[in-house]
């Protein structure tokens, strides 16, 4: 067997003891960009004048984006946790860079980012009983004591509740998409990966759903005072197909069926709705669009990940509670 | 040896240090000069200043920058002095002997002249964090003056000083948005090239996120 084949036999055998599943979803998701990037290929050749600059960088970051956590998934949950421990890193940066500091905070700040890969150890360690208390009573509790231990009284109510926000968004309920990774691949049909998979598709999906509908047809404002762009039209569109990808999809992906497949499909949509919403309303507080300029034609990691902050917890416990043993 | 040594550290060492602890956030990068003989204006808040501006250099470009400092501050300590004059690429500026007539800006023309990308703080000295700008010194318009043919280039670093404040050792990863402006070009007269800079940095100021830090 010369050099070229030897690869070719290392990969095949990679890919075969991978689930047929994630393989196929993976694909399913290359090849939709890869129509996008076409569609966007086309426009500039038949439409020129306009300037499709930010289109393509959109589609460029999302093959990075999507690349990132493919190779993560293949190659396991160890990689998939350090990756998702620097994206709440990245998150966190960003988060903490935007809200209110002051000098004196620097400390906590410090100590805000500590917890970033103490919580993550709990799910290398895949203590699930530590970790889920670890940052919502004891990081909580710990924070406002830390500020009294360096007399910092002004503005007190406040500024520990930023910091308990930030914590508790971009690590806490980021750290549950790791933990996923946790669940053992024996009851699932495409292994922990496409828990994960299954997550983040449905997820972003539901995003460019609300987004699609709301340019076909959106009329009526939802929440003129946070996003004055989202509308009615927009968000039962987007939650009435994202529902009906989980309902036929999601028994390809995950172990549910039945009652708690119906709640999934429910839920999520509105869930990732909420935290979409929900930053949107923090970045006007602050008085910025995007949190950064981190990813190209999408702003920064939180105008990214803002939904996923809350669909991450509750499809981990929805799952756990309908369908995995271990938790 | 020494030049590849001072390649690879700020490459392999001072880019990731700088991206982690400031996301290096950089709009306008375009506007960089990429070869000398040029200069880099920007506003100065902490060390991080010199590192962060280090790091945003295309690799084929970096070798070529050179940053401003005092000479007063950091050729004290023999080895501290090593370090900023080789591996930094400092170009010394001896602001304690102004007073004396003494040609301070000698080194950063001889540069300027070896068509190297100088990196100057105008202000002088770092300032408090609170994103105000000290009033510019002059130095950096009889740089111009001696090369006209050099772009002046703005570049306001906004949060940096809540990275690194004065007077603080340890850092604290915060993003920073970097706003590189369009080049300035000298056209004869200082006061007014000195208040076009003054104009152009305060401009990308106000482009730059709001800095909630007090």
């Amino acid at each position: 067997m010369n050099g070229g084949d030897r690869v070719l036999d290392i990969i095949t055998r990679f890919l075969s003891a991978q689930p047929p599943a994630l393989l196929w979803g993976l694909a399913g998701v290359g090849g939709v960009l890869a129509l996008g990037a076409v569609i966007a290929g086309l426009l500039t050749v038949t439409r020129p004048g306009k300037d499709y600059t930010e289109l393509r960088q959109r589609i460029f970051s999302w093959v990075v984006m999507i690349g990132l956590l493919a190779a993560a998934l293949l190659a396991g949950w160890q990689a998939t946790v350090l990756l998702f421990m620097v994206v709440s890193f990245i998150a966190l940066r960003e988060f903490l860079s935007l809200a209110p500091t002051r000098r004196e905070d620097r400390l906590i700040i410090l100590a805000a980012y500590l917890a970033i890969p103490v919580n993550y150890a709990f799910v290398a360690l895949d203590i699930y009983g530590i970790y889920l208390v670890l940052i919502p009573v004891y990081a909580f509790l710990i924070t406002p004591y830390l500020m009294a231990v360096i007399g910092q009284t002004r503005g007190y109510l406040s500024s520990v509740a930023m910091f308990h926000w930030g914590l508790m968004t971009c690590i806490y309920n980021i750290g549950y998409v790791a933990f996923l990774m946790r669940t053992s691949d024996a009851d699932l049909p495409a292994g922990a990966a496409g828990l994960v998979f299954f997550l983040l598709v449905a997820t972003e999906f539901n995003d460019v759903a609300q987004y699609v509908w709301g340019k076909l047809l959106g009329r009526h404002k939802i929440m003129p005072k946070v996003s004055p762009n989202k509308t009615w039209e927009g968000f039962l569109g987007g939650w009435a197909t994202t529902a009906a990808l989980i309902w036929f999809a999601g028994p390809l992906f995950t172990p549910l069926e039945g009652l708690g497949l119906a709640i999934m499909a429910l839920v999520l949509p509105v869930a990732g709705f909420a935290g979409d919403v929900t930053m949107s309303a923090i970045k006007r507080d602050i008085g910025v669009k995007d949190t950064s300029h981190l990813i190209p034609g999408h702003g920064g990691i939180l105008d990214r990940i803002d939904s996923l902050t809350f669909t991450a917890p509750i499809y981990f416990h929805l799952l756990a509670y309908f369908a995995l043993e271990s938790f | 040896m020494i030049r590849w040594l001072r390649w690879l550290l700020l490459l392999l060492i001072v880019r990731p240090i700088a991206r982690f602890l400031t996301g290096a956030d950089v709009t306008g990068r375009e506007h960089l000069p990429l070869k000398g003989p040029a200069i880099v204006a920007a506003n100065h808040n902490s060390h991080m200043d010199t590192l962060l501006l280090l790091s945003i250099f295309p690799s084929g470009a970096v070798m070529r920058v050179r940053p401003a400092a005092a000479a007063d501050y950091f050729l004290k300590d023999p080895v501290i002095g090593w370090f900023s004059r080789n591996m930094i690429g400092i170009v010394p500026v001896a602001r304690d002997k102004v007073a004396s007539g003494e040609d301070v800006l000698a080194p950063a023309r001889e540069a300027l002249a070896a068509g190297d990308i100088i990196v100057v703080f105008p202000e002088g000295t770092r300032g408090d964090a609170t994103d105000e700008m000290a009033r510019l010194k002059s130095g950096v318009a009889r740089l111009a003056e001696a090369f006209p043919e050099a772009p002046v280039t703005p570049v306001w670093i906004q949060g940096a000083g809540r990275v690194l404040p004065k007077g603080e050792v340890i850092p604290v990863p915060m993003n920073c948005a970097v706003l590189v402006g369009a080049p300035l070009h000298w056209h004869g007269r200082r006061t007014e090239f000195m208040d076009g800079l003054r104009d152009a940095l305060l401009k990308l100021k106000a482009q730059a996120p709001p800095l909630r830090w007090s």
